[in-house]
């Protein structure tokens, strides 16, 4: 397995690339994108199982990032992981371009699902448990939700059906930075308590600190675990995670960074090399 | 219908092992046979078709072949989204059955009836729409949508319709059939309609005008041979649906029609109002009222075929 130490130099390289390809792109949710790359790096350098030279293998784990509009986190994460030659992250959003602000299915190899729209990513992943069920293939679903998209009702339609099906080879995690496209999260709905809705609803629930490896590769590791519950890992995180001046401010949902902002966040980040 | 199609589907998937039917708590009873035998392949999804029809779209894309079934409003406007992003966007073979379409279950009120159903999916990319017209249809037309490499929308009725055809027909996507050939009118029906579209022509022919009755089997896409070689050779070609006139075949005749050029026909769209039947009634009493019914939908292609000519 991966070190810790490895991963969070992986996730600094991320957000740095992430928040200048927000820059170049004038594209924003550059602090939902921050918030959950370290779920993301825990996903895929330990926790996937999955192999980059063969994308397509019916037996590899599938992994939806159900929060659509966080797509660069997505991008740079699977170009970095090898599945496709990250100077295809120089085009991003440029017309005619295969990578849109939202994930299209197989745009690139590696995305499982077009998403963007909410509340879509757990029902998909609960019909890719079933099949793999039904052929009996050892596939693990992962789910990446947004803890604003857990207001979305066809969530909780799912949350109730993965249990009473044992389906507990899906696993969600929850990038619970507190924050909604125009205001907190836990005062626009009713969102608290989290983790005890999912554990009514017959869910594993854990909570962690969604930017620190060991919690995350423990709480996404020795799944499925026979129990017939799915888990659910709630994890508190910083939207805008890395960049001080983007951290918890909500601004930063729809803000696109200047070229300055972009060099100041690189230095921070470690990688004072601009790119673009 | 809906008995044909729980008699179809068990069948074929004891033929096809990828198919997977997913119910939203519906059809007590009505699929014991297909889940004793194939318990791995069935799944109750509860009153949540949101989510079944999520999951469908998930078992596509993991190379299996759903069937989602319900009442057609839960089963298409309900879930519009989920249509829209989770099957036609992602372009996978899920067929989507709605039982008890139009206004099959006319006492049961608008919640139940299905009138829209048709305009609002035929705007969606990539999915066919498949409309059998009784119960002999229903088999061969779940055998085409199990064919298609993409999304397949079926619109059933109920149970008990009158059975057109002696033995199964042929099913074929994009293609009209023709139930009867005539010389002077041309009457497109569509699902259960086609019945009283044949019952219409028997009318017809009493008056001495020679009717076409076509059972269009697909409404996307449209037999635009069988329309051109139609609208072509008759002065009136009539569509009859259980279905608003906004959005249905009607519309989507119209709209070829508008496209395809001048043409001899003139199109007489015969559908349901652009209104809510609130009150009570029987599926027959609201075709009444409606003007569904064969002497009424006889009298309005007589009257213009008799102005057209």
């Amino acid at each position: 397995m991966t070190p810790t130490a490895v991963l969070a130099a992986i996730s600094k390289k991320i957000r740095a690339r992430v928040v200048e390809m927000s820059h170049v792109a004038e594209t924003p949710h550059l602090g939902s994108s921050l918030s959950c790359i370290d779920m993301i790096v825990a996903a895929y350098w330990a926790a996937l199982r999955i192999d980059p030279s063969n994308p397509l293998d019916p037996n590899r784990d599938r992994f939806i990032l159900s929060k659509g509009h966080a797509a660069t986190a997505l991008y740079v994460t699977l170009a970095e992981r090898g599945f496709f030659d990250p100077a295809l992250l120089e085009t991003y959003n440029e017309d005619g371009a295969v990578l849109p602000e939202h994930p299209g299915l197989q745009c690139v190899p590696g995305i499982e699902a077009a998403t963007g729209s909410l509340g879509h990513g757990l029902p998909l992943a609960l019909g890719m448990a079933l099949a793999a069920r039904i052929e009996g293939r050892p596939s693990r679903c992962l789910v990446l939700m947004s803890d604003g998209e857990c207001e979305e009702g066809s969530v909780w339609e799912a949350a109730m059906f993965a249990p009473a099906q044992k389906l507990d080879s899906v696993t969600v995690m929850i990038d619970y930075n507190k924050w909604q496209a125009t205001g907190r999260s836990d005062e626009i709905m009713a969102l608290a308590p989290l983790a005890e809705k999912w554990r009514a609803f017959g869910w594993d629930a854990c909570e962690v600190d969604g930017h620190d490896f060991d919690a995350l590769l423990a709480a996404l590791d020795k799944r499925p675990d026979g129990s017939g519950r799915p888990r659910a890992i709630i994890c508190h995180t910083v939207k805008g995670k890395g960049v001080s001046f983007m951290e918890d401010d909500n601004n930063w949902h729809y803000r696109i960074p200047t070229a300055e902002e972009v060099r100041k966040a690189r230095v921070e980040l470690g990688q004072p090399e601009v790119r673009a | 219908m809906r008995n044909a199609f729980a008699a179809s589907i068990t069948d074929l998937a004891a033929k096809d092992e990828r198919l997977v039917l997913l119910s939203g708590d519906i059809g007590n009873r009505l699929f014991d046979k297909y889940r004793e035998r194939f318990p791995t392949r069935f799944y109750n999804c509860g009153v949540a078709e949101a989510n079944m029809t999520g999951m469908a779209a998930g078992l596509a894309l993991s190379g299996l072949r759903p069937f989602t079934y319900t009442i057609t409003p839960f089963a298409t406007t309900r879930v519009i989204e989920q249509i829209r992003v989770d099957i036609c966007y992602h372009n996978v073979p899920v067929v989507i059955v709605g039982t008890g379409s139009g206004l099959s279950y006319a006492s049961l009120g608008p919640t139940h009836h299905s009138c829209e159903d048709i305009g609002i999916l035929r705007c969606f990319p990539n999915l066919t729409i498949l409309c059998p017209a009784d119960a002999m249809e229903v088999g061969p037309a779940i055998e085409a949508a199990l064919s298609c490499p993409g999304p397949v929308y079926i619109r059933l009725g109920k149970k008990g319709e009158p059975v057109i055809h002696e033995k199964p027909p042929r099913f074929e996507i994009g293609r009209g059939l023709v139930m009867r050939d005539g010389t002077d009118v041309c009457l497109l029906g569509m699902g259960t309609m086609t019945a009283v579209a044949l019952e219409a022509a028997k009318l017809l022919a009493a008056q001495g005008i020679a009717a076409r009755v076509v059972s269009m089997q697909t409404v996307k896409p449209l037999d635009e041979r069988l329309l051109a070689e139609s609208f072509n050779r008759f002065p009136v070609v009539a569509v009859v649906e259980e279905h608003s006139v906004i959005g249905g075949l009607g519309s989507a005749v119209a709209e070829w029609l508008a496209r395809s050029g001048p043409r001899r026909g003139m199109l007489e769209a015969i559908g349901t109002p652009d209104a809510f039947i609130s009150e009570a009634g029987s599926q027959q009493w609201m075709r009444e009222r409606c003007g569904l019914t064969a002497p009424a939908v006889a009298e309005r292609i007589a009257a213009r075929y008799q102005a057209a000519r």
